[in-house]
């Protein structure tokens, strides 16, 4: 089985995970910038952060012949303090220009705050002026609701963004058809408390069809499971699901939505 | 036509009975814990409460009508973030 790892937070990870991945197929991971699990004090450690994603962690990927790509963005959870943020907007477009960085990501919204909102839009100007793909983080549990509807609007408010390059991802069975509808991708992920089983994101695929989806692990610094996708494979296979409606899901799919990007190559 | 429509015919209650009825006694035993410990009027006990009812649906959308349960309803983004968490349940829902 082959397949491609779309959002996995490695930075947080040993590298037994990394040979984990490898043997379990993977042929590509991706890797968005997210919250360090505490606020940064300053643009600094953004800088030494977007180092990491861009330098450091694929060359650490490469020792297992793993290509790691990544996404630059400031996190929603970090949004709420404007200052910070507009000095962390400044220093993106270097780090967006890095061979293996594929877009701005993950953006989206936390809380549903007027200011994260406002960092929110600033990010998808930055996108629109240079071309980037998106992939978006939407709120947690009881936010996402009302997370989502924003994040659509607040994207389509954009009109030089097309949809089909945008994936929203973290979508549930409540969410799930709202970025859909209009066009964009969707990303459901694998956590074992939150977010999706295999068997709940297996039930989405059987009722919402195999277009525009993908699955992912977003493996960090908490209670994840960065082999979440081929055990989900498994799932499906179970099933009685097809090995070419697995590849479709696990491997073609997101290759397509990152192929937009002529830095992702396989 | 998706590729699902491919799938084979598959015993889903073989597949997913002993789970699920784990997983229900679970949550029995959730408010059981939670009453014998006078927490029943925590929101998140209520709510869940709440969601409950929604098992009764007759339509094959329960878990979507249970995340809706459970969601902030609002549409207009707040002042001012909290802070980073959420906890699984809208307190502002006005349950009683």
């Amino acid at each position: 089985m082959r397949y491609v790892e779309p959002h996995a937070h490695m930075v947080s990870r040993t590298t037994d995970d990394y040979i984990k991945l490898v043997q379990a197929g993977c042929e590509a991971v991706c890797e968005p910038a997210f919250w360090a699990g505490f606020d940064r004090s300053s643009a600094k450690g953004f800088f030494d952060y977007f180092s990491q994603l861009t330098k450091y962690e694929p060359a650490r990927a490469a020792k297992f012949g793993l290509p790691h790509f990544c996404w630059i963005c400031l996190n929603p959870k970090e949004s709420e303090d404007i200052k910070l943020a507009e000095d962390v907007l400044e220093i993106m477009p270097d780090f967006l220009d890095s061979p293996n960085c594929l877009g701005v990501g993950e953006i989206g919204l936390n809380k549903n705050s007027k200011n994260e909102l406002e960092i929110l839009e600033r990010h998808i100007d930055i996108a629109a002026q240079r071309d980037e793909l998106i992939l978006v983080h939407t709120p947690h549990l009881e936010d996402k609701l009302k997370g989502t509807k924003l994040i659509v609007d607040a994207i389509l408010n954009q009109p030089s963004i097309r949809p089909e390059r945008v994936i929203i991802d973290h979508v549930e069975e409540h969410t799930i058809s709202i970025p859909r509808d209009k066009g964009f991708w969707v990303g459901m992920t694998l956590y074992p408390e939150s977010k999706c089983t295999p068997q709940r994101a297996a039930d989405m695929l059987e009722v919402h069809g195999t277009e525009r989806i993908w699955m992912n692990s977003a493996c960090d610094w908490g209670i994840s499971n960065p082999l979440a996708v081929p055990e989900a494979a498994f799932e499906l296979r179970r099933r009685g699901q097809t090995r070419e409606m697995i590849d479709k899901v696990l491997y073609q799919n997101p290759r397509a939505f990152l192929s937009q990007s002529p830095k992702f190559k396989l | 036509m998706n590729n699902t429509d491919k799938q084979k015919k598959i015993d889903f209650v073989e597949l997913g009975f002993m789970d699920a009825r784990c997983k229900l006694i679970d949550v029995a035993a959730f408010l059981d814990r939670t009453q014998r410990a006078g927490q029943t009027d925590d929101y998140r006990v209520r709510e869940l409460k709440k969601a409950i009812a929604c098992l009764d649906g007759e339509n094959p959308d329960r878990a979507k009508q249970v995340l809706l349960s459970l969601s902030d309803t609002t549409e207009k983004p707040i002042a001012i973030a909290p802070g980073k968490g959420a906890a699984g349940a809208w307190e502002g829902s006005g349950s009683s």
